[in-house]
């Protein structure tokens, strides 16, 4: 039994390692594929001004003289000793800059996780308490509203409308990070972590809707409704905490895709997370930037992953004695 | 045992903290609105940058962004005021040798660099000597081509010999891509801390979110009207106006026009300035079956400008001929077809071989300026009335450089910079040797002699002569479609004032500029 759970962890571990190496030669190999490079990134038509041994001096200058597998082993053999690389461009190594990012970035995904948690539960313990009553419908439709309206447009509506008519835009002040400064902090997380999560509370709302049902015609619940346990019990601690586990796997998957996905609604309310930080990275084809933190959000990504098996085994039993 | 008690408890109890949760944060957002601009005395001016400046080395700034930061932080031998003329800066007054090959700079004594060291010809000469390096591979080299050595006979004079005479010289000295440098700097030192003598100091910088500057008491021009100057990054140009009516930002500039629209209506001061860049339809005219003068002539009669305003820029421009420099600007109606010409444009087709019309390539970048797009679509439609097919290609900003500086294009929808000299406009384009020739895909004897005329002589009378010939000559060959020139838009809130805006976008002015 022990050995079983130590093998399947090690082959865990190791599909872990080579699905982050296939990241790690996808990005190298598409960020040189794609046009451009950083010369021509930085310098734009002036570019074409220049003359052969002022090209060759910033081909040295930005390492782009040396043949591709060296590119790639030194950089990889760099990660190893936990040096992400040098952003020219920034004046400033990528570990100091993912650093300052990532927080920002985690810190929205928790908050927009949360946000469509509390959205999206509710509404579906309401629809599914009458499948197909009137109460099913409006949150169905709700729901069908986060998951249709584009999360740009949302954000940028409420920007506009807020700071034009409130005059109150705490994300045009400069960005504070949430321990200098909670108070200021959690005012401009607020927009972006509604918008994020109120797109997110769709996926979670028909999920648990639909496990909800699923698990409220089983037999226990009859028997539990037979007995008589009260309603508002019967409904959280037998309805609700047996219908979890799909409900954790979405959110799971959900918030993996956040630390990526937020790259749009970063933008619009300029928080300097990890989303920007990558496209910048890629307009300006800042290589070291974009591979290193591609990198992390995709080691990320693997853990959350990883987490989210683990939970199962403390949610449900049923997980935890196959 | 015990975990499973804590999770499977309750579910309730999970929801009730992520209600406090929300009520915390609602709590917290209804509480301070701290308006991070207006306190400290008023004193630091928040504008608004749509994207972090991509290098703080002012010989390699293309970029906007990074040439608006960092005129704040250097100083250039020469200065423009707002008409484009060329007025003293670190030399205070110069003058040419008889044979204009001598050019003798007197610099401005007790000017300082912000480490508090003198300034004097020894900088000059080690800028100078970096920037004609090609190791240095600084941007505006071609700029001082004609340099061929410089001396610095005393602390205070710096004496520039040329090649050939380079009338254009003075307006190119102005640009921040040839800011002095201390000669003890290195480029890899200022990257981190600029140095200059600029009215600003770099204070600090927050990649991908703010560049600090503040007030240099010592500067030659005066005591800056602001303590300082907050350069704040919001990728998004809606969103800088939101931040402005919100009054955390104060001072933005605006390209895209709808944008501009948007802030005009909101209480906000929106001055519009003619730009010197151009919009152009670029043609290749060694690439068949532009090499024929009459289908790029055709083109020329085809295109209505004042259309392709109207419809792709919400009438924000006017039309244009090649030169924008204001001491020099083309009539934009002398040309062969001042006004739209449609029944021409087929005769001259026909002439040209093609009765039945044809087909045309056109490269359109997405993403370097925001009207790129329209303007081409609007370019198909007018052409197809003449029977010619224009088929875009619609790349990327970095596929469209590849393109572009490659010359690997028939025609090319272009916005290019303009110049306050028209030398340093065109000569680099249409002079056979110039860099760019291979992009401008035309040249002929007379462009190379006329424009070597306009160098060699500084006065201005028999240069504005010259170049009208020269813009003549390029319209009378179609060698490409000059379009139209847009409007930068400076957005200020009311509490801004004293900004002067200037036809090259330069933001010089921000010293003078007062808050409050």
């Amino acid at each position: 039994m022990r050995r079983f759970a130590r093998h399947s962890l090690t082959r865990r571990l190791v599909e872990a390692v080579l699905t982050l190496f296939g990241v790690a030669v996808l990005v190298f190999a598409m960020l040189r594929a794609i046009p451009g490079n950083q010369i021509t990134a930085t310098l734009g038509t002036e570019s074409a001004a220049l003359t052969p041994a002022q090209l060759a001096s910033l081909r040295s200058y930005y390492g782009l003289d040396k043949p591709l597998p060296v590119q790639f082993f030194s950089w990889l053999g760099d990660i190893f000793t936990g040096n992400l690389g040098f952003s020219q461009r920034a004046g400033e190594s990528v570990l100091a800059m993912t650093e300052s990012a990532l927080p920002v970035t985690i810190e929205l995904a928790i908050l927009a996780t949360i946000v469509g948690l509390a959205i999206g539960v509710p509404l579906a313990m309401l629809s599914a308490s009458r499948p197909n009553g009137t109460r099913d419908g409006v949150s169905q439709v709700i729901g069908l509203l986060a998951l249709s309206i584009p999360n740009f447009l949302i954000a940028a509506t409420l920007l506009t409308v807020v700071s034009k008519y409130a005059h109150y835009n705490p994300n045009a002040g400069e960005f504070q990070h949430l321990f200098a400064n909670p108070g200021v902090n959690l005012q401009q997380m607020m927009f972006p972590a509604l918008v994020l999560g109120f797109g997110l509370a769709a996926p979670i709302m028909r999920t648990a809707r639909t496990s909800l049902l699923e698990v409220s015609s089983a037999d226990f619940m009859r028997t539990a409704r037979g007995k008589g346990v009260a309603p508002m019990r019967l409904r959280v601690r037998h309805l609700l905490h047996n219908a979890l586990n799909p409900i954790i796997t979405m959110t799971g998957i959900q918030f993996g895709y956040l630390l990526g996905g937020a790259i749009v609604v970063e933008q619009i309310f300029s928080l300097p997370g990890v989303g920007q930080q990558v496209l910048v990275g890629m307009q300006q084809k800042d290589y070291a930037v974009v591979q290193s933190t591609v990198l992390v959000i995709a080691t990320l990504f693997v853990v959350v992953n990883l987490l989210t098996d683990f939970l199962y085994r403390v949610v449900d039993p049923r997980v935890r004695a196959s | 045992m015990k975990l499973r008690t804590a999770l499977s408890s309750p579910v309730s109890r999970c929801l009730a903290v992520v209600m406090a949760a929300g009520l915390l944060a609602t709590a917290c957002s209804s509480g301070s609105n701290n308006n991070s601009s207006s306190g400290a005395g008023g004193g630091t001016l928040v504008v608004g940058y749509t994207a972090d400046p991509n290098t703080l080395d002012p010989w390699k700034a293309t970029q906007f962004q990074a040439a608006h930061l960092l005129e704040q932080v250097y100083g250039t031998l020469t200065q423009l005021d707002a008409s484009m003329n060329v007025q003293p800066g670190l030399a205070e007054s110069w003058q040419y040798s008889d044979d204009n090959k001598t050019l003798t700079l007197h610099l401005r004594q007790g000017v300082k660099f912000q480490n508090g060291q003198p300034f004097t010809s020894a900088d000059v000469k080690s800028s100078l000597d970096r920037l004609r390096d090609p190791a240095t591979a600084a941007v505006a080299a071609s700029y001082i081509a004609s340099v061929q050595s410089v001396d610095a006979p005393d602390a205070n004079t710096a004496v520039l010999h040329l090649s050939t005479p380079d009338a254009g010289l003075l307006a190119g000295l102005a640009t921040v891509n040839l800011a002095m440098l201390s000669k003890d700097d290195t480029e890899q030192q200022v990257m981190q801390k600029p140095n200059g003598t600029g009215p600003f100091s770099f204070v600090t910088r927050a990649p991908n979110q703010s560049v600090t500057l503040k007030a240099n008491p010592d500067y030659w021009g005066g005591k800056p009207k602001v303590s300082g100057l907050q350069f704040r990054i919001i990728p998004d140009e809606s969103s800088v106006v939101s931040a402005m009516q919100s009054g955390n930002v104060n001072f933005a500039v605006l390209n895209d026009p709808t944008v501009a629209k948007t802030a005009q209506g909101s209480g906000l001061t929106l001055d519009k300035t003619p730009d010197l860049a151009y919009h152009a339809l670029q043609l290749n005219a060694r690439k068949a079956p532009m090499n024929n003068v009459n289908v790029r002539l055709a083109l020329q009669c085809a295109i209505d400008r004042q259309q392709v305003i109207d419809t792709a820029a919400l009438g924000e421009g006017t039309p244009i001929g090649p030169i924008t420099s204001p001491a020099f600007k083309s009539d934009p109606s002398a040309q062969p077809c001042p006004e739209p010409d449609v029944a021409k444009a087929k005769s001259l087709l026909a002439q040209a071989g093609f009765p039945n019309g044809l087909t045309i390539n056109a490269i359109v970048s997405t993403g370097l300026y925001a009207t790129s797009v329209n303007e081409a679509q609007n370019l198909q439609s007018q052409l197809k009335a003449a029977g010619i097919t224009l088929k875009l290609q619609t790349l990327d900003s970095a596929a469209y450089v590849d393109a572009w500086k490659a010359g690997n294009f028939t025609a090319a929808l272009a916005l290019n910079g303009g110049s306050p000299d028209p030398d340093g406009m065109y000569g680099r384009y249409f002079t056979s040797t110039g860099n760019l020739n291979k992009v401008a895909g035309y040249s002929s004897p007379q462009l190379d002699q006329l424009f070597a005329q306009g160098k060699a002589t500084t006065d201005l009378a028999q240069r504005k002569q010259i170049y009208t010939q020269i813009s003549d000559n390029l319209v009378d060959n179609a060698a490409w479609i000059w379009l139209f020139s847009s409007y930068d838009y400076t957005a200020m809130t009311k509490s801004v004032s004293g900004f002067t805006p200037m036809p090259n976008g330069s933001l010089r002015n921000l010293w003078k500029t007062s808050l409050g």
